[in-house]
C-alpha cells in the first residue's frame, strides 16, 4: 500500500541523484533545441548525434592528443559548435522561410549519417572516458553517497543554464537575439546583421549539446548511439515545457528528471514511459506546453 | 525646386520596380530628396507608398532600378548593409518588439554613425517614454508606441528617416505631439520622407509633397503649392 515503507532513503536519494544527473543533461539540451528553435525555426533532430560527437571529440582528443577533460570541457563545444556552424552555413540556412518539416527531414538525415559513420568507424559498443582526478572519490553526507562528479555535472549543468538565461534575457546582445526572434526582417534593417547571428545561434545551441556531450562521457560511455536513445526523451522534455521558452525548457528539464528518478523508486515500470505519458496529459491540457505561449 | 541647383541630393531613386511574388507594385518610381527636406509621400491605399519606404530600406525582395543613398547605389544591398549607410526606417505597424522592453527596444538599433541624439534629448522629444522605460513593449498605447518606433531611429546616427504613417490611429493630441517633434527633428537637420494619408497635417511640416497612384509618382509639388494643387489632390487621393 505504501510503496515508501518498503524503501531505503539510501535508494530513494540515489535515484533522485540518478534523476537530477539525467535532468541536467535534458535541461542542457532541450534549452539548446529551444533556442534554435526560436531562432531558425527548426527542429534540430541532429542534436543527439551533436551530443554525440561532443563525447567524442572529447575521446579523440585523450587518444590522439592527450588532452584531458579540462580543456575537452572547452575545446569539445568549441569544435562541434563550429562544425554546427559550416553546417548551417552550407544547409540549413538554404531551408530558410520553407516549412519547418524539411529542416526537420535535414537535421534528421545528418543524425542518421552522423550515428552511421561513427558506428562505421567505433562500432556499436561504448569505450570508456575516465573521470577527471580533481572528480574522483565522493562525499559520505550520512543519508547517502555523493559522487563527486555526479555533484560537478548538476552544479556546472546548473551554472551553464542560468547563464544561458541571462545572456539571453538580460543583455544586449541577448535583446538583439530575442528582436531577431520576433521579426528578423525589421532587425535587419536595423543594421543588424541577421544571417550571422542565425548562424552563431545554431552554433551556440549545438555547442550546449556537445558541452552536455563532455559532462556525459565519464559517466555513460561514449557510444555512437547515446544520443540517438537520449533525445526521443529530450523531445518530450521540450514538448512538455512549451517550444522557445528558455526558463521553461531547463525547468522542465530537470523536473522530469527528477519525476524519472522517482517514479523508479515507486514503480520502475514505468520508468521509461513517465515522461511520455506527462507529455500526452501536458498536450491534452495545455498544448502549447507548460510554459509556452498560446499561439 | 530650388535645391536641387545647390546641392546633390541625399536620395534619388530612379525607375524604381518592385514585385511581390508575380505582381508588379512599383513601375517606375523617380524621386529625389535633399539634405534637410521634410518630404511626403501622398497616395490611396496600394498606390506603392510603403513599399516604396521598403525598397528605399532593402526589404522588397525583387526590385531593380536605382536607389542611390549619399552617393551609393543601394538597389542590391542588403537592408543591414543600406541601414549602415545612414538609413533607418519607422515601419508601418511601429514594429514594436513586444518581447523586449521599451528600454531595450530603445538601444536595439546598433549605432552606425556619430551624430546621434543621445537619450537625454530622445526622453525631451517624448517624456513619455522615459516613464515606461521597463516596460514591455507589447503593454504600450498606441501613442507610445509610436512614439518608441520613431525614438529609436534618432540615437543611430541615421541621416535619412523613412516615417511610414506616423499619425496612423492616434489621437489629435498624440499626432500633434508627433508633429512638433518632427519638426524639431527637421530643425537638428534630420532628412525624412514621410508616408502620409493626413496631408493637411503633413502641409506643416513637409517642404515637398509627391503623390503615387498604381506604383509610380504622378504630381510633385512644393508645400506652398499644396493650395493650388488641392482639386488634383482631391481627385487622386479621393478625400
Amino acid at each position: 500500500m505504501i510503496p515508501l515503507l518498503g524503501i531505503t532513503t539510501q535508494a530513494l536519494f540515489a535515484q533522485l541523484l540518478l534523476g537530477l544527473i539525467n535532468g541536467a543533461f535534458y535541461a542542457l539540451l532541450s534549452l539548446g533545441l529551444a533556442v534554435i528553435f526560436g531562432m531558425l525555426n527548426i527542429v534540430n533532430f541532429a542534436h543527439g548525434a551533436l551530443y554525440m560527437m561532443g563525447a567524442f571529440f572529447a575521446w579523440f582528443l585523450l587518444h590522439y592528443f592527450e588532452i584531458g577533460y579540462w580543456p575537452a570541457l572547452v575545446l569539445a563545444p568549441l569544435g562541434v559548435g563550429l562544425l554546427g556552424m559550416v553546417i548551417e552555413r552550407t544547409m540549413l540556412h538554404r531551408l530558410a522561410g520553407l516549412d519547418p518539416i524539411y529542416g526537420l527531414l535535414l537535421t534528421f538525415g545528418i543524425a542518421l549519417i552522423v550515428q552511421g559513420l561513427f558506428q562505421n568507424a567505433y562500432g556499436a559498443s561504448g569505450m570508456p572516458y575516465p573521470m577527471p582526478d580533481l572528480l574522483k572519490g565522493g562525499q559520505n553526507l550520512g543519508f547517502m553517497y555523493l559522487p563527486n562528479y555526479r555533484a560537478w555535472v548538476v552544479v556546472f549543468s546548473i551554472a551553464v543554464c542560468l547563464a544561458t538565461w541571462f545572456a539571453i534575457e538580460k543583455t544586449r546582445l541577448g535583446a538583439t537575439l530575442r528582436a531577431a526572434t520576433e521579426n528578423p526582417e525589421l532587425t535587419r534593417a536595423f543594421g543588424v546583421n541577421v544571417p550571422r547571428l542565425i548562424t552563431l545561434t545554431y552554433g551556440f545551441g549545438v555547442a550546449l549539446a556537445a558541452l552536455a556531450g563532455v559532462l556525459a562521457a565519464p559517466i555513460y560511455q561514449v557510444r555512437p548511439l547515446m544520443g540517438a536513445d537520449f533525445i526521443i526523451v529530450v523531445f518530450a522534455v521540450v514538448v512538455i515545457g512549451g517550444m522557445g521558452s528558455i526558463m521553461g525548457s531547463i525547468l522542465t528539464g530537470f523536473l522530469l528528471g527528477l519525476v524519472e528518478g522517482l517514479t523508479k523508486v515507486f514503480y520502475p515500470q514505468a520508468a521509461n514511459v513517465v515522461v511520455f505519458v506527462i507529455m500526452v496529459l501536458v498536450l491534452l491540457v495545455k498544448p502549447a506546453g507548460l510554459f509556452g505561449k498560446q499561439a | 525646386m530650388a535645391e536641387a541647383d545647390l546641392t546633390a541630393p541625399l536620395l534619388s531613386v530612379a525607375g524604381l520596380q518592385a514585385f511581390y511574388g508575380e505582381s508588379h507594385v512599383l513601375h517606375g518610381v523617380n524621386l529625389r530628396i535633399f539634405p534637410g527636406e521634410v518630404v511626403t509621400l501622398l497616395g490611396r491605399n496600394g498606390a506603392g507608398k510603403t513599399t516604396t519606404l521598403k525598397c528605399i530600406m532593402g526589404m522588397v525582395g525583387k526590385r531593380s532600378g536605382s536607389i542611390c543613398f549619399a552617393e551609393n547605389e543601394t538597389i542590391a544591398l542588403t537592408s543591414d548593409r543600406i541601414a549602415r549607410l545612414g538609413v533607418a526606417l519607422c515601419p508601418e505597424e511601429r514594429g514594436i518588439f513586444a518581447s523586449l522592453s521599451v528600454e531595450e527596444n530603445l538601444l536595439l538599433p546598433p549605432k552606425i554613425a556619430p551624430g546621434g541624439l543621445p537619450l537625454d534629448e530622445i526622453f525631451t522629444l517624448f517624456p513619455n517614454l522615459k516613464e515606461r522605460l521597463s516596460s514591455q513593449g507589447g503593454k504600450l498605447s498606441g501613442g507610445e508606441q509610436q512614439m518608441l518606433a520613431i525614438g529609436r531611429i534618432l540615437r543611430t546616427g541615421a541621416r535619412l528617416l523613412l516615417l511610414d504613417e506616423p499619425t496612423e490611429g492616434l489621437a489629435p493630441i498624440i499626432i500633434r505631439q508627433i508633429g512638433v517633434a518632427i519638426g524639431k527633428l527637421k530643425a537638428l537637420g534630420f532628412t525624412i520622407l514621410l508616408v502620409e494619408q493626413n496631408f493637411r497635417w503633413a502641409s506643416a511640416l513637409a517642404d515637398r509633397f509627391y503623390v503615387m497612384e498604381h506604383g509610380e509618382i504622378v504630381e510633385s509639388f512644393a508645400s506652398a503649392e499644396l493650395a493650388a494643387n488641392m482639386d488634383k489632390l482631391h481627385a487622386c487621393l479621393g478625400v
